[in-house]
């Protein structure tokens, strides 16, 4: 009987505790409302199209140049903030130094600082008269109104989640395992790439995942930057708005099915490397 | 050996090194960024400063941001605990397919945010007829500003509070209901201690994201200025008029909202460290459950003074294994 009942949890919980229906026909009623409900009316005002009008919608020229700067540009601040986002990890776990916390502390301000005020500081600041825009510009790097200005912005935003999945991974690790390496003539490089780093990658990858994800989306601290323009600056999240304001809306629900289709992927993806970083977490924790 | 001397000056530069280009990346990335802001806004004096906070333009964005914040924050502080309450404190099935759920919002652009609420309540929106008659408007109005905020904000308090209780277990809500508890005295003397500062910082974070929310509220907003504009929506109207110190002085503003939430998450964690500091961790943390324990029993006996003696009695045996040795 109990091993009975354990194998699978009941739809009604037996507990001692109250409260779980009332609990829980609010969370999906709430739940129902606010997220379900709009979401899917992006999904039947879709379904409403023919074949032929979705396709028409989502692969214009002028679609895919967006669709492919926003990955693009997303893949790549990604990759930067993962390299960034480790350092950043290493430096905060490993290392004691004045004015760690505040370090700590400061990572969190692309969640903080409102994305439309970021726009307008990196705008201002990779201008080609900006404090760093007019030294690029001697260089002939001209990083505002051009899709390096997309990455930069995109590197700010996404900042925080790679530092922030990696810095608990790194502060459990095990100095063991390292001393273990390094007594069996290790070089610390080898030790790095061979110990330290395979203990980190599932939480790297998930950090890499959302901080992508972020970016694919990202709409306010991109606009000022990009300077918009229709196949060499537009990403797709600004496309959507332009067809909203020429009444388009299908064309514009028909590009945010596809965008919503993605960035469910990619949450599935994201919880699936989670429960791997959980795993491999418990399983060191069991060792121990 | 002169090998092994310039491999360990090697060594011992490396640390340094890495903190170097670590600093030098945040103070690009972060650092130049805000002082940025900071010093556009003051770049005409503290005179055009004021004046531009003053405009009513300004003032009426703040009052709108303020309001949709107002709203947005307490109704998804409500959902946070109760959805934590359903997840953390119960087994079911489809548990974690409701908690994706709940993350939902965080993988939507904040531009589809927006266009699925005009999909709905929108001139031609499922609603928009029936809208339309009654002359309620939603879209372009103060309605739809709120809707998006409390959409995009959703998660925050929600996945705070999720992993916290969680972490926490059942076992000291379930001592105290057998104590005799009801569910609100459980919940507010025995759950809510121990969850008030993931708590805290889930309300602030949530209202951080809902005073700066831009793309959402952008495409719902209409932005007509005076009625339906948030500080954001103010500051990107100025920047684009050319208003470069207006701009950043409403930016002034919601960046100083952002350091605010830092340093409060600071002293948040700064409070729970010290909470649990680790000399005896477990230590503090049971005799803290036995305190809780003995304190409700204690309520729950002041409560029911009309009970029978048999069942005082037995609820007092039940309470005294666990009272003296730990307390401090």
């Amino acid at each position: 009987m109990p091993s009975n009942s354990s194998i699978r949890p009941p739809i009604r919980p037996r507990s001692v505790l109250p409260g779980f229906g009332l609990c829980m026909g609010f969370t999906l009623l709430y739940l129902g409302l606010i997220v379900l409900l709009p979401l899917s009316a992006a999904f039947i005002k879709t379904a409403a199209l023919s074949w032929q009008e979705f396709q028409a919608a989502v692969s214009s020229p002028r679609v895919l140049a967006s669709l492919q700067l926003t990955f693009g540009a997303s893949l790549l601040a990604a990759a930067i903030n993962c390299l960034a986002g480790l350092l950043l990890a290493w430096v905060l776990v490993r290392y004691r130094f004045p004015g760690r916390q505040l370090l700590d502390s400061l990572i969190d301000l692309p969640f903080a600082l409102p994305t439309a005020v970021a726009g307008i500081a990196l705008t201002t600041l990779y201008a080609p008269n900006g404090w760093l825009g007019e030294p690029l510009s001697r260089l002939d790097i001209k990083p505002a109104f051009h899709p390096s200005g997309i990455v930069l912005a995109l590197i700010f935003i996404g900042l925080p989640f790679v530092v922030r999945t990696v810095q608990p991974v790194l502060a459990e690790f095990e100095p063991e395992l390292e001393e273990a390496a390094a007594c069996l003539g290790a070089r610390r490089l080898q030790i790095f790439w061979r110990v330290i780093l395979p203990t980190l990658l599932p939480a790297l990858l998930t950090g890499f995942a959302m901080a992508f994800a972020r970016a694919v989306g990202e709409y306010g601290s991109v606009v000022f930057i990009a300077g918009n323009l229709p196949m060499k600056t537009e990403v797709t999240a600004l496309l959507i708005i332009t067809r909203l304001e020429q009444y388009d809306y299908s064309g514009a629900t028909a590009l945010a099915v596809i965008m919503l289709l993605i960035s469910f992927m990619l949450l599935v993806g994201i919880n699936l490397l989670q429960a791997w970083t959980d795993r491999r977490a418990g399983r060191t924790g069991f060792a121990r | 050996m002169s090998a092994s001397t310039a491999k360990r000056m090697r060594d011992r530069w490396i640390p340094w090194m890495l903190l170097a280009l670590a600093l030098g990346f945040v103070t690009l990335c972060l650092l130049l960024p805000l002082a940025l802001v900071f010093h556009q806004a003051f770049a005409k004096g503290l005179q055009a400063y004021w004046a531009a906070l003053r405009e009513p333009a300004a003032l009426s964005a703040l009052r709108l941001t303020l309001l949709a914040a107002a709203i947005a924050v307490p109704l998804n502080l409500l959902f946070g605990i109760v959805a934590s309450w359903a997840v953390a404190r119960f087994e079911f099935r489809g548990k974690s397919l409701l908690i994706a759920l709940i993350d939902l919002p965080f993988s939507v652009s904040p531009v589809i945010a927006g266009l699925i609420y005009v999909l709905v309540f929108g001139a031609q929106g499922w609603f928009g007829d029936w809208l339309n008659e009654h002359d309620i408007k939603i879209i372009f109005a103060v309605p739809g500003i709120v809707l998006a905020t409390i959409f995009v904000t959703f998660p925050f308090v929600a996945r705070e509070l999720i992993p916290l209780m969680q972490s926490q277990g059942n076992d000291e809500e379930e001592a105290a209901i057998l104590l005799g508890a009801s569910g609100w005295q459980c919940f507010w003397r025995v759950t809510l201690p121990g969850i008030r500062w993931g708590l805290l910082y889930g309300v602030l974070l949530c209202n951080a994201r809902a005073m700066g929310e831009f793309g959402a509220v952008s495409v719902v907003s209409g932005h007509i200025r005076g009625d339906t504009n948030t500080l954001p929506l103010h500051a990107e109207i100025l920047y684009n008029e050319y208003q470069f110190t207006a701009s950043f002085a409403v930016a002034s503003l919601l960046a100083l909202l952002a350091l605010v939430t830092l340093a409060a998450r600071s002293l948040l964690q700064w409070l729970v460290d010290r909470q649990l500091e680790p000399p005896s961790t477990s230590h503090t943390r049971r005799s803290l459950l036995n305190q809780a324990m003995a304190c409700l029993a204690a309520g729950v006996l002041d409560a029911m003074p009309d009970t029978s003696a048999s069942a005082t009695q037995s609820s007092e045996s039940m309470v005294k294994p666990f009272k003296p040795e730990e307390t401090p």
